[in-house]
């Protein structure tokens, strides 16, 4: 099968615009015969299902928590960038189009990322008229900082709550839509599959999480806005309902999956303390704008921070990488991190630690502006830990937290199955191999806010969508074999619980599909896989009964997709030998033992297509062009 | 160095209900062996962890994020929502706060404008409710001017932050002895009163979001401060006031009504 992205023809620049010329609109009056199905809504399915309402769709919305405001983009702590320039240091949308490929390690494809780097401000501008309460200058202006290897100030910020604010801003628009009866929602529902009828994307099958009862609904198109697979990791900073299963679900019925080994391991967070462990919590990383990163400089040093003079100290980040210091990229930070502690020296009670200290912030600035800055994410710190940044460096290390790869699309935002769209971390389309700090958000709104309503109403305009509703014989399969999923997990009636499992197959992608890889690890990691999956069939313990609210049943459900999903990691990661982003393959480093990659080789999205049951995936290639940046080896010395 | 790590044994007397409808009952439940590093809903998990292996029903709570962001969990512990510690929400609240041999008291959020669910978990839907009524501003995508057409002063982008910390969880619902929404509504109210895009609407938005709480079963504002005292993100009863204001700015002068 041939991939087609469908970029637009024309100069970088042009095409987004021309694009939305070429697009065929939908009358007004006949996008009320229209319903859509949009499943998620953090800000990528918020932001959707309102404008789309707002054009006069008819949009049936569905989210797993039991309220859409509540969706995991809700934790985003940081900011939004944009290309405004408001600060005068010479940003550009060019600048930031080329940060973001630059970034994502020439990994992206340039359309894209071009028409992100260009709908960042208008993103800025609605979420203002929305009444997002941005941080603001004395004069009333909009205020930025600098965040994660952006050397300008492009950050738009709510004190630590960016990603909170945006959400409710469009869960505010969303609300608004449900309150005129265009939208209708669904919370507390599952996605349990896809529905493929003729070809098309025409449905879902869900799971009610109160009632246990299977529902299946019917819409013309359906908006995957699902988030990211992190939790494979089983620790990680997602919250608890993150999971893969939609978008796995949609790939096992031929949405194809890109570069599923493309995941980011955050540098700053919060470490672990025990096996009792259920999530890290991410510390944001505006926070490297201030602090310091350092160890001891021998290995084994277990004096307290404070006891360790400056002579003591290695500031790695500074040492290695003048120029961008505590603030390279993340995929940078994180192996550097891993480095020090795998030296033997780390800090803390697990030794899997590394310090970040302001006391040189709140010398130079004073307490109270380090306070005004972090004073929310010092007291989150010290809640979880007991320890106060003000006296004591904080301690952080790496966890799973933003996911790059994602059900393949094209510019359209539209998979391989016609009539599925996929946005936000659920897609693939715009980090390439390591996503920059604030880019998330922007990336979920732009998708939501500005690309769907477009690109739908041009698959609408153009395709001939045959009578179908949920007695269609797709659906009844669909539904059938999700009851038949469920059945099958309540008979096993084994010794082990399904946070048990999902602990241990955490572990091994941790250790072997993390930070760093080797194909020999990568290779041990598909074994063990295999067994852990052919355990949990025998041997997972679901309690109470299917038609109730079981957490239980839910878990393993969810493990279940995880255990077959993280194979294809693997394969994924064994097949790209090149290291690119936060995908680090030992065997190819520079002498410095910075990623290194291959782009004779390499220079393709790898998107894997589902092959049946225990079948190893195929792997179809999309070229990636880059006609307006010069691939170069990415430093931050 | 660091403490090294403790471990605690509780005994949890906690709230069961298999719906709505069926009568609830207190259970005790032995927690053993609780690391004081855990959060609350850490503890919860080993405890379920416990009553699964032992072949029983475990204990029903929401929860998402754990990062006490999402408003997802609560429960009233030891008579308080979200238990003993100031601006923590239940997912933030760490086990070093309890002490060997603590007996504690774990019920779900009680209001009559939230059914239970089962056990701990309470359906929370009508605040949604209140929002679809009016907490937005109409800014359909795609019209927005230039993010700093409208220069707003510090001093007052910052009370609308403030007042929009709100993380929805409900726990002013169930602090409140009239079980009043008032704290929830008056946060989104004032946040989209206090900035110049919101007051094209703002009578409308004030008028619609106190009638469907009215509507939904919430009580009245009875002036006891219990929200304020609860709420996870300290929400100050100040909103409330502005609130008031604003509705009875609404009520005198509105032509909609």
């Amino acid at each position: 099968m041939q991939l087609d992205a469908h970029i637009p023809a024309g100069p970088l620049t042009e095409k987004w615009d021309r694009h939305r010329f070429e697009l065929k609109l939908v009358n007004p009056a006949n996008k009320r015969k229209f319903n859509i199905i949009v499943v998620g809504t953090g800000l990528a399915g918020a932001s959707a299902s309102a404008s789309l309402a707002e054009l006069g769709y008819y949009v049936k919305t569905f989210c797993i928590q039991d309220s859409p405001r509540r969706a995991h983009s809700i934790a985003a702590q940081g900011g939004i960038n944009a290309a405004k320039n408001y600060t005068n240091e010479g940003d550009s949308i060019w600048r930031l189009f080329y940060d973001t490929v630059k970034g994502g390690d020439f990994r992206a494809r340039e359309a894209n990322v071009y028409r992100l780097a260009q709908l960042s401000n208008n993103i800025i501008d609605q979420c203002t008229a929305q009444g997002v309460p941005f941080a603001r200058d004395y004069g009333g202006l909009l205020a930025n900082r600098s965040f994660g290897g952006a050397q300008v100030a492009r950050t738009f910020y709510a004190r630590g709550q960016t990603g909170q604010q945006l959400l409710l801003g469009a869960y505010s628009a969303l609300m608004r839509q449900v309150g005129a009866g265009m939208v209708t929602l669904f919370p507390r529902r599952e996605m349990m599959d896809l529905v493929v009828a003729n070809g098309q994307a025409r449905g879902i099958i869900v799971r009610n999480l109160i009632s246990g009862e299977l529902e299946s609904y019917a819409a013309d198109a359906v908006v995957l806005c699902t988030g990211g697979y992190g939790n494979v990791y089983y620790l990680s900073t997602n919250a608890e309902s993150s999971n893969v299963g939609a978008g796995f679900r949609a790939y096992r019925k031929g949405a194809m999956f890109a570069n599923p080994c493309f995941t980011q391991i955050h540098p700053t967070c919060i470490p672990h303390t025990g096996e009792h462990q259920s999530k890290l919590t991410l510390m944001s990383e505006s926070l490297r704008n201030d602090g310091r990163v350092w160890v001891p400089h021998h290995p084994g040093d277990i004096r307290e921070p404070q006891d360790i003079p400056e002579k003591d100290r290695d500031y790695y980040l500074e040492e290695k990488y003048p120029s961008f210091g505590n603030l390279v990229p993340r995929d940078v930070a994180s192996r550097a991190a891993k480095a020090q502690c795998d030296a033997g020296k780390g800090v803390g009670l697990t030794r899997c630690a590394v310090y970040l200290d302001f006391a040189d912030a709140i010398e130079r600035d004073g307490k109270e502006t380090i306070t005004k800055k972090y004073g929310n994410l010092f007291d989150m710190y010290e809640l979880i830990t007991d320890d106060s940044p003000y006296q004591k460096p904080m301690m952080i290390y790496p966890a799973s937290h933003y996911t790059m790869g994602g059900l393949w699309v094209d510019y359209n935002l539209m998979s391989t199955i016609p009539g599925l769209f996929v946005l936000g971390e659920a897609n693939f389309s715009d980090h390439g191999a390591n996503r920059l700090g604030a880019s998330a958000l922007m990336q979920g709104l732009a998708d939501g806010y500005f690309i769907i309503p477009y690109t739908i109403g041009g698959y609408f305009a153009e395709t001939t969508l045959p009578a179908v509703n949920t007695d269609h014989n797709a659906f009844k399969e669909a539904y059938q074999l999700s009851t038949d999923g469920i059945a099958k997990l309540m008979s096993i009636n084994g010794k082990r619980t399904a946070d048990n499992f999902a602990r241990q197959l955490g572990r091994i992608m941790w250790d072997y599909c993390g930070m760093s890889r080797n194909e020999q690890g990568l290779n041990k990691a598909l074994t063990l896989i295999q067994d852990l999956r052919a355990e949990f069939w025998e041997n997972v313990w679901v309690p109470g009964i299917d038609k109730d609210y079981n957490k239980s049943l839910e878990k393993a459900g969810r493990l279940a997709d995880s255990l077959e999903f993280a194979e294809i990691m693997i394969h994924d990661a064994l097949n790209r030998s090149e290291s690119c982003g936060g995908h680090f393959r030992e065997e190819s480093q520079t002498e410095e033992g910075e990623a290194k990659r291959d782009d004779d080789n390499y220079s393709h999205v790898s998107v894997w297509e589902y092959d049946g049951i225990d079948k190893k995936p195929k792997l179809h290639k999309e070229s990636l062009v880059f006609e307006n940046v010069e691939l170069s080896q990415r430093s931050y010395k | 160095m660091k403490k090294l790590p403790q471990t605690i044994n509780l005994t949890l007397n906690v709230w069961r209900q298999k719906r709505d409808e069926k009568k609830g009952h207190f259970e005790t439940v032995a927690a053993r062996n609780i690391s004081v590093h855990m959060s609350f809903i850490e503890m919860l998990d080993s405890v379920n962890e416990q009553l699964t292996l032992e072949g029983k029903d475990p204990i029903a709570f929401d929860n998402d994020c754990r990062e006490g962001i999402c408003g997802t969990c609560g429960a009233v512990v030891d008579g308080r929502a979200h238990g003993p510690q100031k601006a923590t929400t239940l997912c933030q609240l760490h086990m070093r706060q309890f002490s060997d041999g603590d007996t504690i008291v774990v019920e779900p959020f009680r209001a009559r404008a939230f059914k239970v669910v089962k056990d701990l978990v309470v359906d929370r839907s009508s605040l949604d409710k209140i929002m679809a009524a009016g907490g937005y501003i109409s800014a359909n995508t795609g019209g927005a001017p230039d993010g700093n057409a409208i220069p707003i002063a510090q001093e007052i982008a910052e009370k609308a932050m403030d007042a929009a910390a709100c993380i929805g969880c409900g726990a002013c619902v169930a602090a409140c002895p009239s079980a009043s929404a008032m704290l929830f509504v008056s946060g989104k109210v004032s946040q989209l009163a206090l900035l110049p895009q919101g007051r094209p609407e703002a009578t409308r938005r004030a008028l619609n979001m106190v009638k469907t709480m009215d509507a939904c079963g919430f009580g009245n504002c009875s002036n006891h401060r219990e929200c304020e005292n609860a709420c996870p993100k300290e929400l100050s009863i100040v909103n409330i006031a502005r609130l008031n204001r604003e509705y009875l700015k609404a009520s005198f002068f509105s032509v909609e009504t």
